[in-house]
């Protein structure tokens, strides 16, 4: 278990106060402007030492990521975006970063915007968020006030603001290039990379887009050093991450723990274990409605990070492990995810747009044994056509859970098929 | 130049192409839906999906970037899959009503399932429906065979300048709209049909009255303005049942205006099918012999001096070629193929042509308009310019009435006051003028239809000369015309002969019995009245204006009817053949006049229309290169002089209204009504 000194976000329950001399007192705010004195190589060195991989999903290298910013304007202005559109199912992280600890994050938006020259950071809140905008905010204000951000932030002399915008509930909108668009008041829909963001983001002007989680762990790792963010967990994997464990646990919770920790430690260490004990799981979904389920068989042995997920053939995606125990209709609960990713299609692409209500109404079916059994297969079909084949990552969100659902459990699809075409039979 | 590899075949392509355009360039044809050459890559159908080396999905070929060193294949399983799939998916909503809709043989959804798609449907539920949207008398929607493809958005965003059509609704519900639901407001929405790669865009005019395959296809000319746009005229039997645009980058593109398209019910109402005499106040029906004999009767009776001759904004170059060698065979001078009035210089080319060419719009970088609102007056033009201000680094200054050109226009007086300002040098656009790389201006027919025109002209010349737009390589001056015959008829002399009257003079003559008689060649447009009791003949195609004043009608040929040449506004010499018969008795123009001079016993020297064209080849050897524009020499033209006070105003004031077949015309009779009166469009409470 992560020992408590080791804890980056030590406000994760709210037990202390958020305000501003508070986090002062957890030791945020800290040293900031030495750090910014050290410069924009060495922030981006040490980020890159650290290992520390990208918190909102995709897992993709930061300090690579800031790197990849330009390191001298030609004359456009770059931003940081922090995308706070939290709206994976399952996931509930970045709330309670910013309600109970917002002051990670803003400090964490002066050092990352800095890092990469940008001039400001757009908060991209999620809609519903109501009293955590309205924190961050007056935390925001707070920063201000006491001139840690704004004109010579920190007394750096580094000029640095930070906005809060929020969304209206489309989760497509966490999608960073529908949230670059919706940030500039169009219909949230993804833009076609390339051009990447680094190069042309919103308004036009180079952009890097961060999870919430990833810049507010920044200045921790910056102030307590690379090498000890990257002494937690395996190689390419390292550092602490929040899970969310949801389901059929007896003490559903937020806890930060270090990567690589076993799945099944982490849901009895922390979560209360399995509703019935772990003889009564079913199947785990390890981060977020997108990434396939895992069955019990595997969540046995597996490690929570990037690496032993994706051997698995799932991901580690936020980190939003929902357990689900023998009691689940596994079929019904991956078609109710199915209709959630044909609601949330943004309908630009055709395979997203057209796919997405195919899979959901064949699952819908299916649950309900009204399918043939060559269905599965064209079932499984209609998902490898989505997967891969969209403008943005929400088809392939689509499509895995579909893709788990059949890869693990066939079985039991076939046997609600045969069972609901064998009744009717014995009846007549 | 980057350098790439497509089905392991090396080529080499120019930078900033895209994979898709590489791979056309290998002779390896990608299916698309979404993608088009004029629009913005929106890559959303993903019908272009192809495989990349190190990549680990497929690209979409059409928004990538073509990069040193790229491997591509067109040609694996997988991507032959994934185009299978993303085919089935366009399918599975669409009601495939093939036979019900008017884009089947020509659709390309059809095309490409039968490249890509299954012989059945494994798709079980239930299809999507999608409820119809009214966007306006032109345009009919079908709504539930959207593709979603968004090409009629960024049509109608980025070339025709008006931001009414988006997306509304996500994922299965999102549907192509006004939001408000509204006619759409742009004289240019007739091509989004053509660019709707499926049957949701259709020709309302055209709904259900001809399948594709049954029409005769022939290349035409149009003759609505003077843009000369390429056309293709589809005809069944004697009836033209739609036009269509045809692809010529140096005039309009693969665009057509809404009167272009739309006007051709015209061609079926109100039409002149017969020779009439005028017996006792009436118009009765005559034969040829009649008809020509009685003009010819007159014509002698009176002599050369007596007669005159006017020829009107549609008129083909052949008829006015040898109507005018046949009136000066006869002694008359009294020529004038300038109905409107407008002091278009007679002898001095490059003071009435549009002299930077269209095309040459894109390599200017200010614009000054002089009375013209080339929305209405030439809607291609318009586009062009569009084009030009999108490209950015491109101002447009106006010096006449108020506009809306789609794009920002500074607006700097109202008349010839602010103009004598800039070609005297005192308004500081003078400097703006002198200062820009490539600068131009545009004198549209409201400037010079007018008393001072040839001061205006003048002025305009002054401008152009002393702010640089006439140099080696580079000729910024423009003259933008309205009629298709105007340029046509100045370069084959059209014009009063020495003490010969211009169009005020016949006017004035005929009104004031100095003249007896006056040749209509299809004029409409002047004050019929003034005409006084002169013996009318009104040679033309509709009984509009001209027809109804007349003493003897003698029935031409439409635009669509004939062979025959006209030259566009920048000086373009265009042919084409006739793509039907005209109808009942009517005759091709030049044929007419021909047989009028056999009537007169003053044959014309041709026998032919080959014939014909060779005259006017020796009247002006430009017409021997049809197509193409030959370079004008500068040479001094306008008269210098006292500018009026009167406002600019444009000659058009109905875009949908300018020529008597227009007129007859229901369609453009609907959208006059619709568009023009009170400028308010129609809304979803509207009728």
């Amino acid at each position: 278990m992560l020992a408590d000194k080791d804890r980056i976000f030590t406000n994760l329950y709210g037990d202390q106060d958020w305000r501003l001399a508070a986090a002062r007192a957890r030791g945020d705010w800290d040293g900031t402007k030495a750090i910014i004195e050290k410069g924009q190589d060495w922030i981006i060195d040490e980020m890159k030492k650290s290992g520390l991989r990208g918190r909102g999903g995709a897992g993709f290298p930061t300090g690579l990521k800031w790197s990849f910013m330009p390191k001298k304007s030609d004359g456009r202005p770059s931003y940081l975006v922090v995308n706070a559109d939290e709206g994976e199912p399952g996931t509930c992280k970045d709330r309670d970063m910013m309600r109970h600890d917002p002051h990670k994050l803003i400090e964490g938006c002066l050092l990352a915007g800095f890092a990469m020259r940008a001039v400001a950071a757009y908060i991209y809140i999620r809609g519903e968020l109501i009293r955590e905008e309205q924190t961050l905010q007056a935390a925001i204000n707070e920063a201000y006030a006491a001139g840690l951000i704004g004109k010579n932030a920190c007394g750096s002399g580094y000029d640095f603001d930070v906005f809060v915008h929020r969304g209206a509930g489309a989760y497509i909108c966490g999608e960073e290039t529908a949230l670059i668009e919706s940030l500039e008041g169009k219909k949230g829909q993804p833009r076609l990379k390339p051009p990447f963001p680094a190069a042309t983001g919103v308004w036009g002007c180079p952009t890097t887009i961060n999870n919430v989680e990833t810049i507010a762990v920044a200045p921790t790792i910056l102030r307590r050093g690379a090498s000890w963010f990257a002494s937690f967990g395996r190689p390419n994997n390292t550092g602490t991450k929040v899970f969310c464990i949801a389901g059929h646990v007896n003490t559903p919770c937020n806890v930060e723990e270090a990567m690589g920790i076993p799945m099944r430690e982490l849901i009895e260490t922390h979560a209360g274990g399995v509703r019935g004990g772990w003889d009564n799981l079913l199947a785990v979904i390890p981060g977020g409605s997108s990434t396939p389920l895992l069955p019990r068989s595997i969540c046995d042995t597996v490690l929570m990070d990037f690496d032993a997920l994706r051997d698995v053939k799932s991901g580690l995606g936020t980190a939003a492990v929902i357990v689900m125990d023998k009691s689940t209709d596994i079929i019904r609960a991956i078609g109710r995810l199915a209709k959630f990713y044909m609601h949330e299609s943004c309908g630009q692409c055709t395979p997203c747009r057209e796919g997405t209500g195919w899979m959901w109404r064949v699952l819908e079916r299916m649950a309900r044994g009204q399918a043939r059994l060559e269905e599965i297969d064209l079932l499984l079909d209609v998902a490898n056509q989505v997967d891969g084949h969209t403008i943005c990552a929400l088809g392939d969100a689509a499509a895995w859970p579909v893709q788990g659902l059949i890869r693990h459990f066939r079985g039991e699809i076939e046997d609600r098929i045969r069972k609901a075409h064998v009744a009717p039979s014995r009846a007549a | 130049m980057p350098s790439l590899t497509i089905n392991g075949k090396q080529i080499t392509v120019d930078a900033g192409m895209t994979v898709l355009q590489a791979c056309e360039a290998a002779g390896v044809e990608i299916p698309r839906f979404c993608y088009h050459d004029r629009l913005q890559i929106a890559g959303n159908c993903r019908m272009c999906l192809v495989e990349m080396e190190k990549a680990p999905k497929p690209i979409a070929s059409c928004a990538m970037p073509a990069a040193d060193g790229m491997v591509i294949r067109t040609d694996t399983p997988r991507v032959t899959k994934a185009r299978n799939g993303v085919l089935e998916f366009l399918l599975i909503n669409h009601p495939l009503d093939c036979p019900i809709c008017d884009q089947g043989g020509e659709c390309d959804l059809q095309d490409q399932t039968l490249g890509y798609g299954m012989d059945h449907s494994r798709y079980e539920e239930n299809k999507r429906a999608v409820v119809d949207k009214d966007l306006g008398p032109l345009v009919s929607t079908h709504m539930t065979r959207c593709i979603h493809c968004t090409r009629c958005i960024r049509f109608a965003t980025e070339i025709a300048g008006v931001e009414e059509l988006g997306t509304l609704g996500r994922g299965e519900h999102m549907e192509i709209g006004t939001y408000v639901e509204k006619a759409l407001s742009s004289e240019l929405s007739g091509n989004m049909i053509d660019l709707c790669p499926v049957g949701a865009l259709n020709s309302k005019p055209y709904a259900y009255t001809a399948r594709s395959w049954e029409l005769i296809r022939t290349e035409g000319i149009d003759a609505h303005d003077a843009v000369g746009a390429n056309i293709r005229i589809d005809a069944r039997g004697r009836e033209v049942m739609r036009v269509l645009p045809r692809l010529n980058e140096d005039v309009n593109e693969e665009w057509i205006s809404d009167k272009s398209r739309f006007a051709y019910d015209g061609l079926r109402r109100n039409r002149l099918d017969q020779p009439y005499v005028r017996r006792n106040g009436r118009l009765e029906p005559a034969t040829w012999a009649e008809a020509l004999g009685a003009v010819a009767e007159r014509m002698r009776a009176l002599g050369g001096a007596r007669i005159a001759a006017i020829a009107g904004d549609m008129a083909c170059t052949e008829s006015m070629t040898a109507l005018g060698d046949l009136f000066r065979a006869l002694g008359s001078p009294h020529l004038d193929c300038r109905q409107d009035g407008a002091a278009l210089p007679v002898g001095a080319r490059a003071g009435y042509v549009f002299n930077s060419t269209i095309a040459g719009i894109e390599g200017a970088d200010t614009c000054l308009l002089i009375g013209t609102n080339p929305r209405w007056e030439a809607a291609l033009v318009n586009a062009r310019l569009r084009k030009r201000y999108l490209g950015g680094g491109f101002h447009v200054f106006s010096v006449g009435p108020e506009l809306d050109l789609t794009f920002p226009v500074e607006r700097l007086g109202a008349g010839p006051e602010t103009l004598g300002e800039i070609a005297a040098g005192t308004h500081r656009v003078a400097k703006a003028l002198q200062g820009a790389k490539q600068p131009m201006l545009i004198v549209g027919q409201g400037a010079l239809a007018r008393p001072d025109g040839a001061a205006v002209l003048a002025a305009a010349r002054r401008i152009a000369e002393t702010c640089g737009m006439v140099r080696d390589g580079w000729n910024g001056f423009n003259v933008l015309h309205t009629a298709a015959a105007r340029v046509g008829g100045m370069d084959v002399g059209f014009v009063p002969g020495q003490g010969g009257r211009d169009t005020a003079g016949i006017l004035h003559g005929a009104g004031g019995r100095d003249l007896g008689l006056v040749y209509l060649l299809g004029a409409d447009e002047i004050d019929m009245a003034q005409l006084g009791q002169a013996f009318v003949v009104y040679q033309g195609h509709h009984g509009d204006a001209g027809a109804n004043r007349a003493d003897v009608v003698l029935p031409g040929a439409a635009y669509t009817e004939k062979s025959a040449t006209w030259v566009n506004t920048e000086g373009r010499p265009q042919a084409a053949p006739a793509a039907v018969a005209p109808p009942g008795d009517a005759r091709e123009d030049w044929a007419i006049v021909r047989a009028l001079s056999d009537t007169l016993g003053k044959p014309l020297p041709y026998d032919s229309l080959a014939q014909v064209r060779e005259r006017m080849v020796r009247i002006a050897p430009w017409f021997a290169r049809s197509g193409e524009v030959t370079p004008a020499a500068w040479a001094p033209f306008g008269t210098e002089g006292k500018l009026g006070a009167a406002p600019f105003r444009s000659p058009v004031t109905d875009f949908y209204m300018t020529n008597a077949i227009c007129r007859a015309s229901a369609t453009m009779a609907e959208c006059s009504e619709l568009y023009m009166s009170g400028g308010k469009a129609a809304t979803g409470t509207h009728g």
